[in-house]
């Protein structure tokens, strides 16, 4: 019983602290693209004359988009229509629940902050990124409109093209950490390197780092590959929609980038570790240590994630906020003709490296 | 000989990751200046700097340029009655054809005309300037830096000849 109830308890936990993040970061990017412009940004939604530096955009973009009128156009499938936005929301969610946050130790019991630790999870992971292709595709084929199906078929042949580059980034981290779960990554990534360099994956894997990140902001769908949605032309895949189902498209690119950033911590900087930090406290490698109890520990374990994830959040946004846009045939030449055989030069040379030193 | 200029790509450009450092090192100097600004302001500190060049507009209106055009007046004599002797000037002039003159007898013997009606239709002014420039009384000019002009019908885009009397004659408006 109680083991049912502490998987209730997590998914609902990652369940909000994705969600929450997604819709942190929608009033995040204004603010961020505003400053970064010389501008201040969205602030003119009150409650009572209180502004709370315009948190309560996040409140009444919401309600606008519950109270719209929902449209589907006439002569588009309505059932897919209908399923398209949803697939792609629920594939988005489902690779959070793979993403080990932290983990508690109370009282010599140690839970994890992960909804499954699967021994496959990275295949997992994949997948379910892959998967969102459905909901791009399904969109803009069930909406019976030239512009959405434009940009749908934009979407899926950069979302294919980049996964591959993806997928293929990721088997260095395999070949180094030798296993597929996520969980264990990170306590691979949790040892010591020459006694001082924390293992990190982006310390042992600096290209893979790289294209993961091309990659997962290409799989984003934002602006430097904002291709399928191209909102100066042809608006995209999402042409046809309004009200929610525009608003679960919005908010999926939004979890996607959380979710990206949640992976590139995960995979690339320790998850949850802390250089240095063990579960009983600090131990420095130059001597000297700081003892500390291992609920403490723990929860600076989870606080360092957060930290880790909302840096990325950062970064992704100041490299939209900062990049134009690829035209399209420099942005399939950068999948395939670059990230491609780098990504696969990358397992070559980590194969080696870990051939000569066995 | 010219030094030739090109879009060529060098070496570094080329490869691309050097050039998307430099942009987010630009970036990234805008938000961090403009953040710890923004906290400064919050303790009441640092309040020479803006940090940001937009303006928050109905509270607080961007100043106006010095020789900006915008609603227009009649100017008056000493005595109080309009300088528009109704020459038509203006209306000839007007290329959207939206001033409105009817004349009628000055009871000045001294001066020939003056206007019964005077309407302007703002919702057809392009505020082009051409009346103030024809006007060989200097009678109208559009130095009242009224700029919101807004009405929910049509017909309360005209103002009349008491809306363009209706200034003081002090100097209110800072002189060209
Ligand atoms: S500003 Fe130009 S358009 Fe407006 S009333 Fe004068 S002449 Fe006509
Ligand atoms: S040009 Fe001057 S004087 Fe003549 S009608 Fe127009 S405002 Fe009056």
């Amino acid at each position: 019983m109680n083991e049912y109830l502490i998987i209730a308890l997590k998914i609902v936990f990652v369940l909000m602290a994705v969600l929450s993040l997604a819709a942190i970061l929608t009033w995040l990017e204004r603010k961020q693209s505003a400053l970064m412009q010389d501008r201040i940004g969205a602030n003119r939604a009150d409650i009572f004359g209180l502004r709370a530096i315009g948190l309560f955009h996040i409140i009444a973009d919401s309600l606008k988009m519950f109270l719209k009128e929902e449209f589907v156009p006439p002569g588009a499938q309505r059932f897919l229509h209908t399923v398209a936005p949803l697939m792609s929301a629920f594939f988005a969610l489902s690779v959070a629940a793979c993403i080990p946050f932290g983990k508690l130790i109370l009282d010599g019991q140690t839970i994890y902050l992960q909804i499954i630790d699967l021994n496959a999870g990275i295949l997992y992971l994949i997948a379910m990124m892959s998967f969102s292709i459905y909901g791009v595709f399904l969109a803009g084929w069930a909406s019976r409109s030239k512009y959405s199906l434009l940009g749908a078929l934009r979407g899926a042949s950069q979302m294919l093209s980049y996964e591959i580059a993806m997928g293929i980034s990721l088997i260095g981290i395999i070949m180094i950490y030798s296993t597929l779960s996520l969980r264990e990554i990170v306590y691979a990534q949790g040892e010591l390197l020459f006694g001082f360099l924390p293992a990190w994956g982006v310390f042992l894997q600096p290209v893979g780092f790289i294209i993961f990140l091309t990659a997962g902001m290409a799989e984003t769908k934002r602006v430097p590959f904002d291709l399928p949605e191209g909102e100066s032309e042809i608006i995209g895949y999402f042409t046809e929609y309004s009200s929610m189902r525009f608003g679960l498209f919005f908010l999926t690119d939004f979890i996607e980038v959380a979710l990206v950033a949640m992976l590139m911590s995960v995979l690339f900087f320790g998850g949850w570790n802390i250089p240095y930090l063990q579960d009983t406290g600090f131990v420095f490698p130059w001597g000297g240590s700081l003892a500390m109890s291992p609920l403490l520990a723990s929860l600076l374990g989870i606080l360092a994630f957060g930290v880790k994830v909302v840096f990325f959040c950062w970064l992704q946004l100041t490299i939209r906020w900062t990049l134009p846009r690829f035209r399209y045939d420099q942005l399939m030449k950068l999948g395939w003709k670059f990230m491609l055989p780098l990504a696969m030069a990358n397992v070559v040379a980590t194969g080696l490296v870990l051939v000569l030193l066995d | 000989m010219h030094k030739k200029v090109t879009n060529e790509l060098n070496f570094w450009h080329r490869i691309y990751v050097p050039e998307v450092i430099r942009g987010i090192w630009i970036t990234s100097v805008h938000f961090f200046t403009n953040l710890g600004i923004h906290i400064l302001h919050v303790f009441g500190m640092a309040k020479k700097h803006k940090g940001m060049v937009t303006f928050q507009y109905p509270e607080d209106p961007r100043p106006p340029a010095i020789r900006l055009r915008a609603r227009h007046r009649l100017m008056k004599r000493a005595n109080g009655t309009t300088r528009c002797v109704a020459c038509m000037m203006c209306e000839t002039i007007c290329p959207a054809h939206c001033i409105y003159i009817v004349a009628e007898e000055d009871p000045d013997p001294r001066i020939e005309k003056r206007p019964k009606v005077f309407d302007i239709n703002l919702g057809l002014c392009v505020v082009c300037g051409y009346c103030v420039e024809a006007c060989p009384e200097d009678a109208i000019r559009m130095d009242t830096y009224i700029v919101e002009t807004s009405s929910y019908s049509r017909d309360g885009m005209i103002i009349t000849l008491e809306d363009l009397m209706n200034h003081d004659n002090q100097d209110m408006y800072p002189r060209h």
